[in-house]
């Protein structure tokens, strides 16, 4: 059994079944690790004596239960090899934020959701690269080097959470966590085939993950299926005291009401989403996979939400502005290293926002991106009053080559022009691979209303049901 | 939307507030850059915004307030453990005020 291409149920039929061990999981995934790191370069740290030595723990407990279904049941991701993107705190583990200034940082507390995913029952196998602070759409912006595409060596897998989707797609663990600001998750799931999820604002706790747009992260997970994806938002759902922005709105069991089908509902096309600019052969896939949700009795609406244009625009007035407050926090003194160990993305954004908020500037910049996000967000709202789920591209262009937006920070923000729209409305958005141009994975995002992940998952897990893109898998054993 | 028509003495003047020490080699080629980034933003003059409210929360959420419950607080020494400036079990700072 070709153990490290497993969904989580899968996986945790086999182990429920006894047919292989968590040990034996793990050192699939460890061995894979060994042998694509060096390739790909997808994680910064590596777990291995934790992970193996968790594994044994597990292994005994499921030998020693009774009821193993019970001990599933309470334990939702038990023996899942899972990869943390390097943004989340972890307790005793390094946690860099994917840059030199928090190089040598060992945190002493974890994340919320870490906490969470661990009280699951997941076994943590190493921390995954990143854009440094999570400031990228490739993550060539990285301290720690750029991530490789698995599907191409040559090209970026999307980003920022680039390791975590790398790591993922080539089988070094069976799940992965990304944060979501601006397309961070989706984009990189796109890239990679994968499934990407960005919660609503306030849905997932953002307690202990590096803080980049406050308003904006979201936190998020890749998975091989919408199933999967389903399991752990259950998992990492909910309010947390520690982070105010969780409300406290009960979180479904979204496994359980994922097969209900979609018959009758109302998907939004968004004609801003499909304008002069998107790759033709990615819009006729998008275009496809519409056909194949109308085949399953979704009915398709035409919609428009005027004013996405000015959404990019907006988000790189914001997000810098929040970027360089949360920055501040770093002076060197009680922890990291020298503001000097900044590189040149993040001191870009620092500046971009130290200037948008400066005297003079904040009503011209700030406020009228505040005002014009309230329009954005309006929009949205008008829309879900005629659909239930709003359903377009992830990306505009293919994975692009390493090194070939370096030198040009606007083309690089405009990678993200399909995402943003999402997070500045704070809307919950899952990318699911749709079919493949000149051998690359596509994604389409399925958008809902405000704590609607349920809808969302529906209409994804649909789809799956009745295509296999999301089980093609790149070529790793060929890799030399 | 202002002149976005950035100065090296306004790049310099920024990174003094948000305490960056860059090259002047740097300081140009951000210029440029930031200039460029500026000049895209002029696209929200479009816009007509006057009767519009801004938002900074979007799920909205306001007044969030907790329980005021004593919880145990970190430990000196945990709290120090990340910190490569200790001296006599406290942060050691530059000096922010002057004498007089």
């Amino acid at each position: 059994m070709n153990l490290q291409n497993l969904t989580i149920s899968q996986a945790q039929n086999g182990l429920l079944k006894k047919i292989f061990s968590v040990t034996e999981l793990v050192k699939t995934c460890i061995t894979n690790i060994r042998k694509l790191e060096p390739k790909i370069n997808a994680l910064i740290t590596i777990c291995e004596k934790e992970a193996l030595e968790r594994a044994k723990d597990e292994d005994i407990k499921i030998l020693r239960y009774k009821d193993t279904k019970r001990l599933f049941f309470e334990k939702p991701l038990l023996g899942i090899p899972l990869v943390l993107k390097d943004l989340y705190s972890t307790k005793g583990i390094k946690t860099t934020a994917g840059s030199q200034v928090l190089r040598d940082y060992v945190p002493i507390y974890d994340a919320t959701v870490v906490k969470r995913l661990k009280e699951a029952g997941v076994i943590i196998v190493g921390k995954s690269n990143l854009d440094a602070w999570a400031h990228g759409s490739s993550g060539e912006n990285s301290d720690f080097g750029p991530t490789r595409n698995l599907w191409n060596l040559d090209l970026v897998p999307g980003g920022s959470s680039s390791g975590s989707a790398a790591s993922l797609s080539s089988g070094e663990c069976l799940a992965a966590t990304g944060t979501d600001t601006g397309g961070s998750v989706r984009l990189p799931a796109s890239f990679c085939n994968l499934v990407g999820l960005k919660p609503t604002y306030g849905r997932v706790s953002r307690y202990g993950i590096i803080a980049m747009c406050s308003s904006m992260d979201s936190i998020g997970h890749f998975t091989r299926t919408v199933e999967d994806s389903a399991t752990i938002l259950r998992v990492t759902a909910g309010k947390d005291p520690n982070d105010a922005t969780t409300p406290n709105i009960p979180v479904p069991d979204y496994v359980k009401n994922i097969r209900q089908g979609i018959k009758g509902l109302r998907i939004g096309i968004p004609k801003e989403y499909f304008i002069a600019g998107i790759n033709k052969q990615i819009e006729a896939k998008i275009k496809d996979a519409l056909k194949k949700l109308a085949g399953l009795g979704a009915a398709m609406v035409p919609i428009s939400l005027p004013h996405t244009q000015y959404s990019l625009a907006v988000y790189y007035i914001i997000q810098p502005a929040e970027v360089s407050s949360n920055l501040a926090r770093f002076d060197g003194i009680r922890f990291g290293n020298q503001r000097s160990a900044f590189s040149a993305e993040a001191k870009r954004r620092i500046m971009l926002g130290t200037y948008t908020l400066s005297a003079g500037y904040y009503d011209a910049y700030y406020l009228k991106a505040m005002k014009v996000r309230s329009l954005i967000t309006k929009d949205f709202e008008q829309a879900f009053k005629k659909v239930d789920v709003i359903a377009a591209p992830v990306s505009p262009t293919l994975p692009w080559k390493i090194g070939e937006k370096a030198d040009d920070p606007l083309k690089m923000y405009m990678s993200d022009i399909l995402t943003i729209p999402a997070n500045l409305a704070g809307l919950p958005a899952l990318s699911i691979p749709v079919g493949f141009v000149q051998n690359l994975p596509v994604g389409m995002q399925i958008i809902g209303p405000q704590f609607k992940e349920e809808l969302i998952f529906k209409a994804g897990y649909s789809y799956q049901q009745v295509t296999d893109w999301h089980e093609k898998k790149p070529l790793y054993n060929n890799i030399k | 939307m202002k002149n976005s028509k950035i100065t090296i003495d306004q790049v310099k003047h920024i990174t003094k507030l948000a305490k960056l020490d860059l090259k002047p080699t740097e300081i140009e080629k951000f210029r440029s850059q930031l200039a460029e980034i500026l000049e895209y933003f002029k696209i929200l003059d479009q816009v007509d915004t006057d009767k519009v409210e801004p938002t900074s929360q979007v799920t909205g959420l306001s007044n969030v307030y907790d329980n005021d419950i004593e919880l145990p607080s970190l430990s000196a020494a945990k709290t120090l453990s990340g910190s490569k400036q200790i001296q006599n079990g406290m942060f050691k700072t530059k000096i922010v005020v002057t004498k007089i």
